[in-house]
């Protein structure tokens, strides 16, 4: 199987898996698919008096990309033979970040810009993201490996998820519209715990 | 053809649901389900609890959705309640409860602006990025202006409260918790609970990031202290703060879904203990981030107990705050299923048992619906062994309710109901509503009252643009009883009355007892130690409950019930000698009782009334 159909069929399936939880991203998902690449380039225009900047639309347009694409890996586990802690996990992550992904979409609107759709992973890299060959590497993982997989690629995933809200604190004026401010520290809170948590699982996992 | 039965297959195995351990709601018979939405109409349901009054927002605080001007916390003195807002706060006169009336609002942007009130002093939290010393909007433009820490203000006159200091704290302040000093009455501590990362030291001198929780200079990994000289609040000041949190690593060990061990792995941590080396010494070495707890979200304090219970993410932190000014812990656990994060503690009021709540999903997020994980985003109780050194999790309750896509849920704030005998703890659940736990049995903490409004937002109509970017989020921040009301702070909607009425789990009696209890002032935070005055509705409660668990035989509870009424019509030495008559009878019944601790404490307050009735 080659690098492009895993992601063309994890893309399809993320669009199908959309349950109650996902209807919002899924309607967006069609009403928005012909756009997605020529938004791609579009262009940000913040209002004049906005208390948010370029920075905070790239923010929250790239987490959401982000954030797809670490459903895509949690959805993944059962099908995968994760052991029951790391299907846990891996539920957690999911339920947690679909609605996520709902509350930047909002804010994105409320505020006229473009808002990515959870296929947004195939062409937003952003930092920490698995690139295809990692992707495929997790794909390709069962039980124990699948475990292991997981863990050390859904830590960097997380890292690269801290990483962003630091780079968009580092920009000056970034940051502090309400919205984006409480988003973007509830981030580091549940991440930081939730990396904290995947650290301890892979050292209790069995050495190779 | 073969890539495409590839893909087939590969989508099938990934539609196999992911749930491992979904909440079965009862959801068919729950008078909840299927409310109408609406913002101002929504339907409503309630069990043992009634909507006394709603008021809307003040205007000035309903100008968009999104967070900018949602509702936060309150606090309670005399006849006014402080409703926090991310862009103020507004003060209501409830000398009637019926009617609740502005008396003042002011307009600050200070997210998240929780408040708490000491005589005539109010302190909110300020943390937001886009706070401002001076109050105004527009946004930080010059890293100078930016205010976050405890904003200090005089409202003895509640109709013009007036900004007297902004203490600067290097994480901000998300929530903050009033510590009264036990030999000072002049002084109280505020300790701050931020969020954030440390400010730059170009933004707040003496400010630093860093990595190292032992580092004293380290600003990041502790909670701030400020110290206010009541009778000069305007030189309140930061103090060093508390290192508690030095030693602790991000995760728990695993306790419930673990992997096998690993025999090489325990060998070599056998072998290590044995050489001498310091526990975790090596897990601390291999880890690329420290990812302990450096920050509280809320820190609730018994001064009583001079204890406070921190719920700082991963960890339930026991603190003595015997000298405020140096915190000492005592005890810290995780989650037994490795996932919760601690956002708010309470105590029982015998500070036996803490119920520590979990923000799963930040507060905005629909973390109540039938599929969402049981575990996460609700409370757990905890019991400490008397010298508060082992802490032991005993249960979880989660809002046995399922709530819609629309509705942001999660548990959230809270304090006691004091009706005597039981642990009751009111809370808001967001759009979950107003829920009452009892938690009186550490291992099956149940609910007993509810009110509940239906979501904001209709369901999104995804054919029309407009519907798809709404997603308001409101519901109760916090609920809290006060003087015989429950008041809820509505993020979206306004401020709540609600009343407890009587049905089988909370008697008329409870209720009744409950309302001789009043405090002046109440900051949930720093919980009250409650104490009830010797009264008949006390000695009734014990009776109700005891009727209610089969605690004592149905013709001793007939009896006791029938003498207390006949003491209640008499007075004086006549009632008092009736009153200890009967106490003494009651002792009796404790031995064989099946719930004979109830039964002495009943004896007990019979003893209390009869000493009382002289």
């Amino acid at each position: 199987m080659t690098t492009r159909h895993i992601s063309g069929a994890l893309a399809l399936a993320v669009t199908l898996l959309g349950g109650p939880a996902l209807a919002l991203a899924q309607s967006d998902t069609a009403a928005m698919s012909g756009m997605d690449h020529m938004n791609m380039g579009h262009e940000i225009v913040i209002p004049k008096g906005a208390l948010y900047t370029k920075a905070d639309v790239e923010f929250m347009q790239g987490m959401i990309a982000h954030h797809s694409q670490a459903i895509v890996m949690s959805r993944m586990a059962e099908s995968h033979g994760a052991n029951p802690q790391v299907l846990k996990l891996s539920n957690k992550i999911d339920q947690s970040q679909v609605p996520e992904i709902r509350i930047m979409q909002a804010w994105l609107r409320r505020n006229n810009q473009f808002a990515p759709d959870t296929s947004s992973w195939h062409h937003m890299m952003m930092s920490g993201m698995l690139t295809t060959a990692q992707l495929e590497e997790l794909n390709a993982a069962k039980g124990i490996d699948f475990d292991r997989a997981y863990l050390r690629l859904m830590i960097q995933h997380h890292v690269g998820a801290l990483k962003m809200v630091d780079d968009l604190f580092n920009v000056s004026l970034a940051g502090q519209e309400v919205d984006v401010n409480v988003f973007a520290n509830d981030v580091v809170t549940a991440q930081t715990t939730e990396i904290g948590i995947m650290q301890k699982l892979l050292n209790q996992l069995p050495t190779k | 053809m073969r890539s495409s039965s590839k893909l087939i297959g590969l989508i099938a195995t990934l539609l196999v649901p992911a749930l491992v351990s979904a909440q079965s709601y009862p959801s068919a018979a729950d008078p909840r389900n299927n409310l109408k939405p609406g913002r101002f109409d929504a339907g409503t349901a309630a069990s043992n609890m009634r909507l006394v009054s709603f008021t809307p927002k003040p205007a000035q605080f309903d100008s968009s959705r999104g967070l900018a001007f949602i509702n936060s916390d309150l606090a309670f003195g005399g006849h006014y309640v402080y409703q926090g807002n991310f862009a103020g706060f507004t003060v209501w006169n409830v000398s009637n409860p019926a009617h609740p009336v502005v008396e003042s609002v002011v307009e600050c942007i200070t997210s998240q602006g929780d408040p708490s009130i000491i005589g005539h002093l109010l302190f909110v939290s300020a943390e937001g990025g886009g706070n401002r010393s001076d109050c105004a909007k527009g946004g930080v433009q010059d890293p100078k202006d930016h205010m976050t820490g405890v904003r200090i203000y005089d409202v003895s006159n509640p109709k013009a409260p007036k900004l007297i200091k902004n203490v600067q704290t290097c994480k901000g302040s998300h929530t903050h918790t009033v510590i009264p000093s036990p030999t000072d009455p002049n002084i109280v501590y505020i300790y701050v609970s931020g969020q954030q990362a440390a400010r730059p030291d170009s933004e707040l001198a003496g400010c630093k990031n860093g990595t190292d929780p032992a580092d004293p200079t380290n600003s990041l990994y502790q909670l701030d202290i400020i110290k206010v000289p009541l009778n000069h609040p305007e030189k309140a000041a930061v103090i060093p703060g508390a290192r508690i949190f030095t030693g602790l690593e991000g995760s728990p060990d695993c306790v419930t879904f673990c992997a096998p061990p690993d025999p090489r792995r325990e060998a070599r941590r056998a072998a290590a203990a044995q050489a001498g080396a310091p526990a975790g010494a090596t897990a601390r070495a291999t880890d690329p981030l420290h990812t302990g707890p450096r920050n509280c979200h809320d820190v609730t304090a018994y001064p009583a107990y001079h204890l406070l219970a921190a719920a700082c993410s991963s960890h339930a932190i026991m603190v003595d705050v015997s000298n405020p000014e140096k915190p000492v812990r005592i005890s810290a656990i995780t989650d037994t299923n490795n996932f919760q994060g601690r956002h708010t503690a309470g105590f029982s009021n015998d500070a036996r048992k803490t119920l520590w709540t979990d923000e799963w999903g930040g507060g905005t997020g629909p973390m109540c619906q039938a599929g969402s994980i049981m575990e996460l985003g609700g409370n757990t109780i905890v019991t400490a062994s008397p010298d508060n050194k082992k802490l032991t999790q005993r249960a979880y309750f989660k809002l046995p309710s399922a709530q819609t896509e629309q509705e942001n849920c999660v548990s959230h704030n809270g304090g006691l109901i004091p009706v005597p005998g039981r642990d009751l703890y009111v809370q808001g659940w967001y759009q979950g509503g107003v829920d009452v736990m009892d938690f009186t049995d550490a291992d099956h903490p149940t609910e007993i009252a509810y009110f509940d409004r239906g979501p904001i937002d209709p369901p999104s109509d995804t054919s029309k643009a407009s519907e798809r970017s709404r997603y308001t989020i409101g519901g109760s921040w916090g609920a809290y009883y006060w003087n015989g009301y429950i008041y809820s702070s509505e993020l979206d909607r306004g401020f709540d009355v609600l009343e407890l009425t009587p049905g089988p789990q909370l008697s008329a009696n409870e209720i009744a007892a409950a309302k001789l209890v009043t405090l002046k002032e109440y900051n949930p935070q720093s919980q009250p130690k409650l104490t009830w005055p010797a009264a008949f509705p006390v000695v009734r409660s014990y009776l109700d409950q005891l009727v209610r668990n089969d605690g004592l035989t149905s013709d001793k509870t007939s009896a006791v019930g029938q003498a207390l009424d006949a003491a209640e019509k008499q007075s004086g030495a006549a009632r008092a000698a009736s009153l200890h008559k009967l106490g003494a009878q009651v002792e009796g019944y404790a031995k064989g009782a099946k719930d004979s601790a109830r039964v002495k404490a009943m004896a007990t307050e019979i003893h209390r009334l009869a000493a009382a009735s002289k």
